[in-house]
């Protein structure tokens, strides 16, 4: 048996299939994966993602620490709420794992984390931690789910706690910001590529919540969505698009490596300033499968004249009605590829991601 | 609970086999195994003509998360292929044991479907599975 969220007993009792994921027990579906990824793409949805691990850091010393912890710079965080993605590196340059910090306030920042590498990052943050007399918490006393979709922060709006004043202030949140509102924390972030919001919130108010947006038509939605939904956007899964043999360079993320100002030495700088000089970097692409068929990770990508590449992620597309992937491609790599599916070499396009946001496609 | 018809034989693998007036069988997935497969989006079926073993991977079907071969319970040529699949998979998951057919074969042993799972045995492998 795997760990379970504070929302198990309700995936249950919806009738969820439910499977192992990074050693947690989490619904897949509630029925049908296509139609959850579309009540999201048209109207809302509502994910428990409450395995991710929230990581509060608290100290007088917390900037300087996560300057030198992360790849991207914190520096861009200057207004409480605003939040940053971010890779975790390995002096290798490696990416131990992807993140997303919150500024709180000078003193106090919040961390969300894979659940897949829960242990493996605590166990980094906070051995790097302690040069820096940073407070590292790891916070298990919340659940998080995020409710996404067009309709999703209206349908939201009432549920939150009964302030007004940061009610007024939760629903005029720009994107990528966040705030607290009685015990949650409401940012607008998602991993969808539609508009919404994430929430933490106290455990024992993810079930009562969830069963309020169900009854106001945000449907229950699957890890499967999530993943389709977050294909289609564009984003990357790490494990699967990145991990600790690849870099960031090389992985799609390069807008995330902060190398200005060149004197912050951050874990990873001079790996990836050496990855850098040494130039012919592979790519992140996207992918359209022009025949029939359904692109998977780890298949081989040939491109004719160039060398080859390899799908990172790959999926059936509910919103495009064919397959799409993330592929690791050769430098050189034109706008035509062929992959090898189960022996045959099929025709697909190269495009730059995301391929649907907000809604609409944006590959041809 | 899974749907399994009293008159069809099936096999560990999760296939069922139908056997047809005209000396041939009919092959598809249960419904248990579209259900746990979850939404189908795309399907392989094998040429007319093509000659299978017993237990050779002869389909595949995917969903959107994961692709999926499906063993020919017997052995013999393939006579027919469901062509409506190829537009609408989802037929698998609506009706897998009638729109939702893969093959027809016709069986090198007409008696090879006698000596497959009958709907109790397989009732008793899915117990035994934990579905």
């Amino acid at each position: 048996m795997g760990r379970r969220t504070p929302l198990f007993d309700l995936h249950t009792r919806l009738g969820a299939r439910m499977v192992d994921f990074g050693g947690w027990d989490m619904p897949v579906h509630y029925g049908s994966q296509i139609e959850e990824h579309h009540a999201v793409r048209r109207h809302a949805g509502v994910f428990d993602v409450s395995h991710m691990c929230v990581v509060d850091l608290a100290g007088e010393r917390a900037r300087p620490f996560l300057e030198r912890l992360v790849a991207n710079d914190v520096g861009k965080l200057r207004t409480p709420g605003k939040a940053l993605y971010s890779c975790l590196l390995n002096e290798a340059g490696g990416v131990l794992d992807d993140l997303i910090i919150y500024y709180l306030d000078e003193r106090f920042f919040r961390v969300v984390v894979n659940a897949g590498t829960r242990d493996k990052d605590l166990a980094w943050i906070r051995a790097h931690a302690v040069p820096f007399g940073v407070e590292v918490t790891e916070r298990t006393d919340l659940g998080m789910i995020a409710v996404q979709g067009p309709q999703a922060r209206s349908l939201v709006e009432g549920l939150l706690p009964p302030d007004p004043a940061a009610r007024a202030a939760v629903m005029a949140l720009a994107p990528f910001n966040g705030r607290a509102i009685g015990g949650w924390f409401v940012a607008r972030t998602g991993y969808t590529g539609e508009d919404g919001f994430e929430i933490v919130l106290p455990a024992v108010e993810a079930e009562p919540t969830w069963v309020a947006l169900n009854e106001r038509g945000v449907r229950s939605c699957g890890l499967g969505a999530r993943d389709t939904l977050r294909l289609e956007a564009g984003m990357n899964l790490y494990g699967n698009d990145m991990g600790e043999g690849t870099n960031p360079l090389e992985s799609g993320l390069a807008w995330t490596v902060a190398f200005e100002p060149a004197g912050r030495d951050f874990v990873g700088r001079a790996a990836l300033e050496a990855i850098r000089a040494r130039g012919s970097l592979a790519r992140l692409v996207g992918l359209v499968l022009e025949d029939r068929g359904v692109l998977r990770g780890h298949q081989k990508v040939v491109v004719e004249g160039v060398g080859e590449g390899e799908i990172t992620s790959g999926t059936f597309s509910p919103t495009l009605e064919k397959s799409i992937a993330l592929a690791r491609v050769p430098a050189g790599t034109g706008e035509r590829v062929q992959v090898d599916i189960r022996g045959k070499l099929l025709a697909a396009r190269v495009v730059k991601p995301p391929f649907v946001r907000h809604g609409k496609v944006l590959v041809s | 609970m899974s749907q399994i018809p009293a008159d069809l034989r099936y096999a560990k693998s999760h296939e069922w086999v139908k056997p047809l007036a005209d000396g041939t069988v009919e092959i598809g997935i249960s419904d248990h195994a579209q259900a746990a497969l979850g939404d189908l989006v795309f399907v392989e079926v094998p040429a007319v003509g093509r000659t299978l073993a017993a237990g050779e991977a002869c389909a595949v079907v995917e969903s959107v998360k994961a692709a999926s071969d499906v063993y020919s319970p017997i052995a013999g040529t393939v006579t027919a292929a469901n062509a409506e699949l190829a537009g609408a998979p989802e037929l698998i998951n609506q009706d897998p044991y009638g729109g939702g057919w893969l093959i027809r074969v016709k069986p090198a042993d007409p008696r090879a479907a006698d000596a497959l799972l009958s709907a109790s045995d397989y009732e008793a492998v899915l117990q035994a599975e934990g579905a």
